[in-house]
């Protein structure tokens, strides 16, 4: 498997300013050291809470942010060295479909107008007949029909909207699309439909994910490694399938036993984790997970851990990572 | 005993493209103590139905509602508006969705529980306070004396909930309409609320519509579900029943549309095609352009709700009529 996308110690803290002359009093810590790759061809699901980042990376990978730290390299380019026009060319390569699909698309704009406006700012050298060619064939792609191409957003179901938001980001034959939280806002039935069809273009385009979401169980059935997040720092990278083996890291289990499962069979009592994720102004020293820990010790207060790896490919941030009897006898 | 009973209610606005019908033939009841989940997806018609027992629908625009809501015995469509006032808030509560919109940025959160309290009863300012203090303290607030004096912007997500669970609670309702609670909070905290919920109905006996449209929590929460589609009532039951062997082909579709933790790889199914809007109900039954079994016969006849094994059913698969029609 070779890396697509590389980060390496990626930080982006913005400033907090306070007064009359703005003087900076400290930082708001969205993305602190965090490193990973992204394989060719995997989706890649990053999941947490709110706050801990998962949006402020997004936007870092694309380069829409400056980080504070930090690099992030694409297809062997370090996307913030080089210049504007050849970041502008490997954007081509690189896009993202966000959360809500009704302001993702101008209203004033028919669906024709958003797609062919892609092909007019990165200057594609394509006749006008081979770009309608190309729309309708985008449209077909994502299931809508020619037809389509004269409506405007508001005459468009959420579904469907959604589904003209994912021909835009394909119009360009991209390499890695990042989908931040592309279902939050549609209905289950319909969210279910958008999730089947992103599979099916990955599998069509061999495309790289990376996928945002606060729903694990849907993270763990789209994607096959998983990070997930807290305050800005990764506490955990681990292949999917997480029902198949038991959690490392204490949030990582709070996190799958917070999912409640529609089978009333299945009826446990959920074990509480107390308090809520702290604001980013003041993240506990050490572990910053250390106050909503059931584990946690003194070296927990004191020092923060180091994400290591455990386990070929897999990753943790914790002193303490949980261990299970059936282990100890194996 | 039976607390709240909506038998047949049918409510519809006149607009100006015509007549438009939001819920047709809602029919549930709900006990004292008992939770009743609401589910289904945008334009189901779970919020309209809420808000038709709390008798907030806009007078305006020419409504009709038929039917009939009893709330301990007493008709709610048969009232009047001061007599509604007397109930609402007080007898009943709703709790919405999003906390923020729920609290007034520039009061303090007590005194908007206290407001709430001095509306609806006779109590001096030292009392309300104390009364309004016990409640927080009782929905797992800390430092309720301290958080009394805040405002919202000061609190979390999950603390302006429960203030706002708070000012539901604090006049000591029967029943309690919670219009999806949790949506706007983050995993971890969603359980705390969902606890908290489950403890409160229990400890003061009151009745619990929860509407919401994740399955998981009804699974979860509820003692029987009402599941929603598309302004009707299409399955009703023990949570149990419901759940362990679904009847409707949409309950079904419902179930196996969402993704749970260890699905297998390419097992998710999907519903093809869209919710249809309020203007465009389509005609017979409501379901059948999205259904794998429909027939003919679905797009003629408008399904009768009957009781199959432990559950109500809206469908015409289990009529001998259907079995013989092509």
């Amino acid at each position: 498997m070779t890396s697509l996308v590389e980060i390496r110690q990626l930080s982006k803290f913005f400033p907090v300013t306070s007064g009359l002359m703005h003087r900076k009093t400290g930082d708001v810590k969205a993305v602190n050291e965090v490193s990973f790759e992204i394989f060719r061809g995997e989706s890649l699901g990053v999941v947490g809470e709110s706050g801990c980042g998962k949006s402020t990376l997004a936007r870092l990978i694309l380069s829409l942010i400056p980080p504070t730290s930090g690099t992030i390299t694409f297809d062997g380019q370090d996307i913030n060295r080089i210049g504007k026009n050849q970041l502008r060319h490997l954007r081509r390569k690189m896009q993202m479909v966000f959360q809500d699909p009704h302001s993702s698309l101008d209203p004033r704009n028919s669906i024709y107008r958003s797609l062919e406006e892609v092909f007019k700012i990165q200057k594609v050298p394509l006749s006008q007949e081979k770009i309608n060619a190309r729309i309708v064939e985008l449209l077909d792609m994502v299931g809508l029909k020619p037809e389509h191409c004269r409506s405007y957003p508001h005459q468009l179901s959420g579904g469907q909207k959604q589904r003209a938001v994912i021909a835009r980001a394909l119009a360009l034959t991209p390499e890695f699309i990042i989908l931040d939280e592309p279902t939050a806002a549609l209905d289950v039935s319909v969210q279910a439909q958008i999730i089947l069809l992103l599979q099916q273009l990955g599998d069509q385009f061999n495309m790289t994910y990376l996928f945002i979401s606060h729903d694990l169980a849907l993270v763990d059935y789209f994607c096959q490694r998983i990070i997930v997040m807290y305050l800005g720092k990764i506490v955990e990278i681990t292949p999917a399938n997480l029902s198949q083996k038991q959690p490392r890291h204490p949030y990582t289990k709070v996190l799958m036993e917070s999912v409640y499962v529609a089978d009333p069979l299945k009826k446990t009592q959920t074990p509480i984790i107390k308090g809520e994720v702290p604001s980013l102004f003041n993240i506990p020293e050490g572990c910053s997970f250390e106050n909503r820990c059931s584990f946690a010790k003194d070296i927990c207060r004191k020092k923060s851990p180091e994400l290591m790896e455990i386990v070929p490919g897999e990753f943790m941030a914790c002193h303490f990572p949980l261990t299970y009897p059936e282990e100890d006898d194996a | 005993m039976t607390l709240l009973k909506v038998e047949n209610l049918n409510v519809s606005f006149r607009t100006r493209d015509g007549v438009v019908e939001p819920l047709s033939n809602i029919s549930f009841d709900i006990d004292a103590g008992e939770i009743l989940g609401l589910v289904g997806e945008t334009g189901s018609g779970k919020s309209v139905t809420a808000q038709a027992i709390m008798g907030l629908l806009p007078f305006l625009d020419g409504r009709i509602s038929t039917g009939r809501i009893l709330f301990n015995d007493q008709d709610l469509l048969a009232i009047s508006e001061k007599e509604y006032q007397q109930l609402r808030g007080n007898q009943i509560s709703l709790i919405s969705q999003n906390p923020m919109t729920s609290l007034d940025p520039v009061y303090k959160v007590g005194d908007q529980i206290v407001e709430g309290l001095k509306l609806h009863m006779t109590i001096t300012k030292e009392n309300a306070r104390k009364r309004a203090v016990d409640v927080m303290t009782s929905l797992g607030i800390p430092n309720a004396d301290k958080v009394f004096n805040q405002y919202p912007h000061q609190l979390s997500g999950g603390l302006k909930q429960r203030i706002v669970i708070a000012m539901g609670l604090c006049s000591d309702p029967r029943l309690l309409i919670a219009d999806e609670p949790t949506t706007a909070l983050d995993v971890t905290v969603q359980a705390q609320i969902i606890e908290l919920f489950k403890r409160t109905t229990q400890e003061r006996n009151i009745g619990l519509i929860m509407i919401t449209h994740d399955l998981g929590i009804i699974s979860h929460l509820c003692d029987k579900v009402v599941v929603m589609y598309a302004g009707n009532v299409v399955e009703t039951g023990r949570v149990e029943s419901v759940f362990t062997e679904p009847k409707h082909p949409y309950t079904k579709a419902l179930l196996k549309c969402i993704p749970k933790l260890g699905m297998a790889d390419r097992s998710l199914h999907a519903i093809p095609g869209n919710v249809p809007s309020v203007r465009t109900y389509p005609d017979g039954c409501r379901y059948h352009p999205r259904c794998p079994d429909a027939k003919a016969y679905c797009m003629e006849n408008i399904p009768e709700i009957i009781p199959v094994k432990k559950t109500l059913v809206k469908c015409h698969q289990f009529t001998p009529q259907w079995r013989t029609a092509s």
